[in-house]
């Protein structure tokens, strides 16, 4: 009996940090991402991927300036490249990227920038990154899409402001 | 031969059965190790692929190999014929029904061999995933559906059996081993359902040009839906030894039968609701959703801080009635010359960094500096690569003495073995882990990529030297284990025997042995978390993604 008392409170003394543990890291996860603003990408509807060409905006890929120091990046994925695969912006720009892929699953990952986004063909995919530091920065596919996935990458090139 | 309740049960067609399960995992594991080796050089800067065709037409097809055999086939072989074998022994009852468990071991095999004919001949070569558009051979994906076809009948034939105990037991506890198993069956045929939905409306009418295009999302969505849980149903395998057998391995008591069966109560009902924590980073899902999955994920992780606590407080036990003492240094009491207690608990070790990277992966927006890089395969190595295969290792080093009646041929050679498993691990699995934070994506042809930063060239090396440790590893187990079978002549003094527990069922409460209860609950779970975001996929979709060969 007695054996029995004291296993029930070492299991209560494990229980108990056991659920707080995860319930704290969930509080710091909301703070972070409602608080902070770090969000992950959402819902931002479809497209027809066999009618890109004529489907805005992904009819005329490029980038383009939306406002002071905001640009909008509108990409194309297909295998095995980005359209566009140069991105030039001065430093400090916010840019929004919107893309989508024309035919397999791609994936846009620019490292240190947070930029981390599945192409689907069919969905729309929009995510926003802050280029501060000038210099060039590598975006890779990063979902396995064929035989030559690993050639398939572009730059952000970030200018110093004059 | 066991008793049971004065009668002897004769259980040799149950372990002819496992014998004939471990047969194809075993097979499925030095395939998909072999495969992977290449992988690993090919990090290092040592290419072999153009040596390898027409074995191994490209990078791509080598990789489909090894994660195909690992981490579908031989899990899911080896949990096929070791659930049974530990459900029959706890229960000392045969299965309900031989014929349906030979019938179910060759409908499996076929659905392997079907599925294997198209892969090795590279027209399959869409990686264990196989995300659409990407389109492989039809009998990839028939066959793949036939494998879990027959883990259902697996699920019945351990339902039935356990019918037939409680027929003639009707007011006690269900062993735990048995218990144990029949949640990860019920888990696994539930989890399942997604998968067998992407093949069956999804794959294989495309795939036969009866519909003529696809959507990544939703095929994507009942994907994961089924590929977290999956985890649990290689993982919780390695839990039954873990809770039942190691701890007469180290000479110690189960901690808590309770607790533990309340942990795999928690699992049934948590572990499938959870799997847009792989889809964070994709589009069209709104981040609510996400959201309320990161959520479950870190309830799920309750269950495993349970079987942590219990798992240990059992080794301690065991270490403690050998003279261990301290608050740590019991540890190095443990039996360690025994390898295959030695396997496990290293196994356990290297878990204990895997649930940790887990947790990382699945906390929402933190995601998004790991999704799709290297840290993944780096985590799921501790994983299913670790926690999982080297514990399934160190059960045949008992399992296959039992099974073939003769002695293993070396326990130093197995020792060896199995910390040359844990280094090589190590070894590799942090390469990884680093290679991801610096940036690196993970299933690509690293060596050859375009874009190889600098700053990755000092870590690679160290992915094809823990590599090449993990195959000189598996080398050695592959012959001991072959000599074990046809050199040894020593017969094997080995018993199926499990753990007693401090506190045992006993004190469980019988509402734990309801099952109705839990699955309703699992089943509402799943509705809630999953049912707006299908309704809505299902609903709209277009299905206009044609099919492409890519490789």
């Amino acid at each position: 009996m007695r054996r029995g008392t004291t296993i029930y409170l070492y299991e209560l003394a494990w229980i108990l940090p056991s659920i707080a543990i995860p319930v704290g890291m969930l509080v710091a996860l909301i703070v972070t991402a409602f608080g902070a603003g770090i969000h992950v990408p959402g819902d931002e509807g479809r497209v027809d991927p066999t009618k890109l060409a004529v489907t805005s905006p992904f009819d005329q890929p490029g980038v383009f300036e939306v406002g002071p120091g905001r640009y909008e990046a509108r990409m194309v994925a297909g295998t095995w490249f980005f359209a566009p695969n140069e991105i030039r912006v001065p430093a400090g720009s916010t840019v929004t990227f919107v893309a989508t892929s024309k035919d397999v699953v791609h994936g846009l990952f620019i490292p240190k920038v947070n930029v981390n986004v599945m192409l689907l063909p069919g969905w729309v995919a929009r995510v926003v990154a802050r280029f501060d530091r000038p210099g060039e920065y590598p975006f890779l596919c990063h979902e396995y899409c064929g035989i030559a996935h690993h050639t398939m990458w572009g730059k952000v090139i970030v200018e110093p402001r004059s | 031969m066991r008793t049971s309740g004065g009668r002897t049960t004769d259980l040799a067609s149950e372990n002819r059965l496992t014998g004939a399960y471990l047969v194809v995992a075993l097979v499925a594991l030095f395939g998909g190790v072999l495969t992977g080796l290449f992988q690993a050089l090919e990090h290092a800067g040592l290419d072999l692929y153009p040596w390898l065709t027409p074995f191994i037409q490209s990078y791509y097809h080598g990789l489909s190999l090894h994660g195909v055999l690992n981490v579908l086939v031989w899990t899911t072989f080896f949990i096929c014929g070791f659930l049974p074998f530990v459900t029959a022994q706890a229960l000392g009852l045969p299965l309900k029904s031989r014929p349906l468990g030979w019938v179910t071991f060759w409908l499996m095999t076929g659905g392997l061999v079907l599925a294997a004919i198209p892969l090795v001949g590279n027209v399959a070569t869409v990686l264990f995933t196989f995300y659409p558009p990407m389109k492989a051979h039809w009998a990839f994906y028939v066959g793949l559906t036939l494998v879990v076809v027959g883990t259902w009948l697996v699920a019945l034939n351990l339902v039935l059996t356990h019918r037939a105990w409680r027929a003639k037991n009707p007011l006690a506890r269900t062993p735990l081993p048995a218990f144990m198993s029949l949640v990860t069956f019920v888990l696994w045929t539930i989890a399942s359902l997604g998968l067998a939905a992407e093949m069956l409306f999804m794959l294989i009418p495309w795939s036969l040009g009866l519909v003529g295009g696809t959507d990544a999302l939703l095929a994507r969505v009942l994907f994961w839906f089924t590929g977290h849980p999956i985890v649990y149903f290689w993982l919780l395998p390695a839990y039954v030894s873990w809770y039942t057998l190691v701890p007469r391995q180290a000479g110690g008591r189960l901690f808590s039968d309770p607790l533990a069966r309340v942990s795999f109560i928690l699992f049934l009902i948590l572990s499938t609701p959870v799997g847009f924590h792989h889809q964070f980073t994709d589009p069209g899902i709104p981040e609510g959703w996400k959201l309320v999955h990161a959520f479950l994920t870190f309830a799920v992780f309750f269950p495993s801080l349970l079987t942590f606590f219990n798992v240990v407080a059992s080794l301690e036990s065991g270490a403690r009635a050998r003279g261990g003492k301290g608050w740590v240094a019991w540890f190095g009491k443990l039996p360690w010359g025994d390898p295959s207690l030695a396997a496990q608990v290293l196994a356990m070790l290297l878990f204990a960094f895997g649930g940790v990277g887990g947790l990382i992966n699945a906390s929402f927006n933190l995601n998004l500096v790991v999704h799709n890089t290297s840290w993944i395969p780096g985590h799921l190595h501790l994983t299913v690569g670790t926690a999982v295969t080297l514990t399934f290792i160190g059960i045949t080093y008992w399992l296959v003495p039992y099974l073939s009646g003769r002695a293993l041929w070396s326990r130093r050679l197995a020792l060896v073995q199995v910390w040359f498993w844990f280094f090589g691990m190590a070894i590799f699995s942090n390469a990884l882990h680093r290679l991801g934070l610096m940036g690196m994506p993970r299933r690509t042809m690293i060596g050859a990529s375009v874009y190889l930063q600098p700053e990755w060239r000092s870590v690679l090396p160290l992915v094809g030297i823990g590599g090449t440790i993990l195959f000189v590893s598996t080398i050695l187990y592959f012959v001991n284990i072959g000599l074990t079978v046809v050199a040894s002549r020593e017969p094997a003094a080995v018993e199926v025997a499990f753990a007693e527990a401090l506190s045992g069922p006993e004190h469980a409460p019988a509402i734990l042995d309801r099952w109705g209860l839990w699955v309703a609950m699992a089943v509402v779970l799943v509705v809630i978390a999953y049912g707006p975001t299908l309704a809505r996929l299902v609903s709209t979709t277009p299905l206009n993604a044609p099919g492409l060969r890519v490789w």
